[in-house]
């Protein structure tokens, strides 16, 4: 079986940047990681390599320095690893890069599986993954918990807000990993020494016969039309106290002074309804 | 608007016989803008016996419904629900189509803009109408949609437009906006289509449907406690419990917690998770990074815990509390049954009579 996982490098977001005087944003510092969901789609890939045995393609668009992302996949058990770097392709939103990315998993030509996070800390869309699947005209399921594979079908548990759907599709299919599923695995010694000497293969806009129209700015049906500071219009009033007792004391007593009372919510869910609060 | 395209569709989620809050929200901020261009506003409702409330979109904004009723269509599925959005959007050309950004929304609307080649705008935290000019060609756009997203890190939004393609297409999480009143007495039409299902239209089957048990919803909490990066672990959720239950709350976490496995990913708050509205939001040990104020910046009072006095999300709050919360929490506890120990001259009922979804 090919499966073919896409992912994202990200900048951390345990890392909170932070706007400078001249309002551009301090990533100076900023450490860049896999994007959390696409490393779990590598890892529900890799469980599927060991159940079912299967060749794993990462792929992954972005600036030369991507290729620790995808170095990385290749430790964490990734077979190939191929990135989309181009200069062209700056710029391009969801639309141009689904584009792109199905332009090289057809130049690929074998996948019977693709997986991929179902969205990215940092642009947070969650819409190259369904994207993809239509441009190449596959079935998708999104948000998967967990999945397995019986001879051509996969049965997959979809999880929405109030409910989880149990899902079977015949593969070619794409799969999006839902938020915490999947946990991934340490990176073994042996995934590192292998990862070390393995070769990220760097593809162009050409290599893949992407049209250039259809890539990058020009190719990106969304613009920017302006980015500002947003002002919180809050009280920002600091609560002091010489010990946390007078402190919290203080607070309950500023809030009260205000109108609001902590002490006088009850717990008690229907109490809540009673008091006639509920929106709606 | 472009020749030939115009009118703003919602699509209408629904469950058991009604469309969803959601749809309301959506409904009541596209009848303003519709109202700004003095376009109309149309309704799609999709799936089996939609038409029994029919007339539901009408009475919050809607001209027009749309209906596709087919009991082929019980269960949302991609591919049947993006073909005949896509075939009735290719016939009737609307300017733009907005969408829920719940589970299927976010699996739904990529797939029509795919299929269309157009842009779409995920998570959009406000709407509106305004004229945009491209600095690169010199081009000018009258009464495009503006489409407002948090940008990634820092106090910034971006404004997103799709001038030349259409339709233009965006997705807003439940929560954004204001439900709109209720009017019965508001006329339109309900227009019923007919369904063509094709071979490939039912690639996927549904197998199985199972209700979550524990489900996490925000939309009647008065109260939120929640916690972040500095809830350290499960044992400082247990404590943002605890407070929760005094004070009847639901507890809420960011994603650096969900990612890091302390708490089900259920109860995410903000872009990503959900978008909460509550009198007070109580945010503990949270850096506030853009996408988690984003969905915390409807709450009436926000008060902010947190060591770090350069947290962002001291930026948003209303009370400000420089702190451990492994110390203020406790006291914050105690000084709360205290009070109320004095006030009703009894103590508090046994919390745990109150069950925390967890």
């Amino acid at each position: 079986m090919d499966v073919v996982v896409l992912l994202k490098q990200v900048p951390d977001p345990k890392e909170y940047v932070r706007i400078m005087e001249d309002g551009t944003l301090d990533r100076e510092k900023a450490r860049s990681i896999i994007n959390p969901c696409d490393k779990s789609a590598l890892e529900a890939a890799i469980d599927a390599k060991e159940k079912y045995g299967a060749k794993i393609t990462a792929i992954s668009m972005g600036p030369p320095k991507a290729e620790d992302a995808l170095r990385e996949a290749l430790a964490m058990g990734a077979d190939e690893a191929i990135l989309i770097s181009d200069k062209k392709l700056r710029g391009s939103d969801t639309l141009a890069t689904s584009y792109v990315l199905q332009r090289a998993i057809s130049k690929l030509g074998r996948y019977d599986l693709i997986l991929c996070g179902v969205e990215t800390t940092d642009g947070g869309t969650g819409q190259v993954g369904p994207e993809v699947a239509e441009y190449l005209g596959i079935p998708q399921i999104t948000c998967v918990e967990e999945f397995k594979i019986e001879g051509d079908y996969v049965e997959a548990k979809r999880t929405l807000e109030s409910k989880f759907e149990r899902l079977k599709v015949r593969l070619p299919m794409l799969i999006t990993i839902s938020n915490g599923a999947y946990p991934p695995r340490n990176t073994a010694f042996s995934g590192i020494m292998k990862a070390s000497k393995g070769q990220v293969q760097i593809w162009s806009t050409a290599s893949i016969g992407a049209d250039e129209n259809k890539v990058g700015l020009v190719g990106s049906p969304t613009k920017i039309m302006k980015v500002e500071k947003v002002e919180f219009h809050r009280r920002h009033c600091a609560i002091d106290g010489d010990d946390i007792e007078t402190l919290t004391k203080n607070l309950l007593d500023k809030l009260e002074g205000n109108g609001i009372s902590l002490v006088g919510y009850n717990n008690e869910r229907g109490a809540r309804r009673n008091l006639g609060l509920c929106r709606a | 608007m472009k020749e030939g395209h115009g009118g703003i569709w919602v699509y209408a989620g629904h469950s058991g016989g009604r469309i969803d809050r959601s749809a309301m929200e959506l409904l009541g901020k596209a009848r303003k803008l519709a109202d700004k261009i003095g376009t109309e506003l149309s309704a799609i409702l999709v799936g089996f016996g939609v038409k029994s409330f029919a007339h539901e979109p009408i009475s919050y904004g809607a001209n027009l419904v749309y209906t596709v009723d087919d009991e082929r269509l019980t269960n949302y599925t991609t591919m049947p629900y993006t073909r005949l959005l896509v075939d009735l959007i290719r016939v009737e050309k609307p300017g733009i189509v907005l969408f829920s950004a719940d589970a299927n929304g976010r699996d739904l609307a990529p797939r029509i803009a795919a299929r269309l080649e157009t842009g779409l705008t995920a998570d959009c935290v406000d709407l509106d109408i305004g004229d945009f000019e491209d600095k690169e060609s010199g081009n000018k756009y009258q009464n495009v949609l503006l489409q407002v997203v948090p940008a990634f890190g820092g106090n910034v939004m971006a404004t997103i437009v799709n001038p030349e393609r259409r339709p233009q297409m965006a997705t807003v999480r439940p929560g954004t906006f204001d439900v709109p009143d209720k009017d019965l007495n508001r006329r339109g039409d309900v227009l019923p289509c007919e369904v063509e299902l094709k071979e490939g239209d039912n690639a996927v089957e549904v197998l199985e449907i199972i209700s979550k048990e524990n489900h996490v919803s925000f939309d009647d909490a008065r109260i939120v406690v929640a916690g972040g990066r500095g809830a350290g672990g499960i044992m400082g959720f247990n404590l943002l419990r605890d407070l929760a239950n005094v004070i009847g709350a639901e507890v809420g976490a960011s994603r650096a917690a969900i990612d890091a496995g302390w708490i089900s990913p259920d109860h995410m708050v903000g872009i990503g998770g959900q978008t909460v509205r509550p009198d007070i939001y109580i945010a503990c040990g949270i850096s506030g990074a853009m996408h988690h104020v984003m969905g915390v910046k409807n709450s009436k009072i926000i008060i902010a815990i947190n060591k770090d006095p350069n947290a962002p999300i001291f930026d948003v709050a209303d009370y400000i509390i420089i702190g451990d919360l492994f110390e203020v929490v406790p006291k914050l506890i105690g000084n709360i049954k205290g009070k109320r120990a004095i006030t009703h001259g009894k103590s508090v009922v046994n919390p745990n009579r109150f069950n925390i979804n967890s």
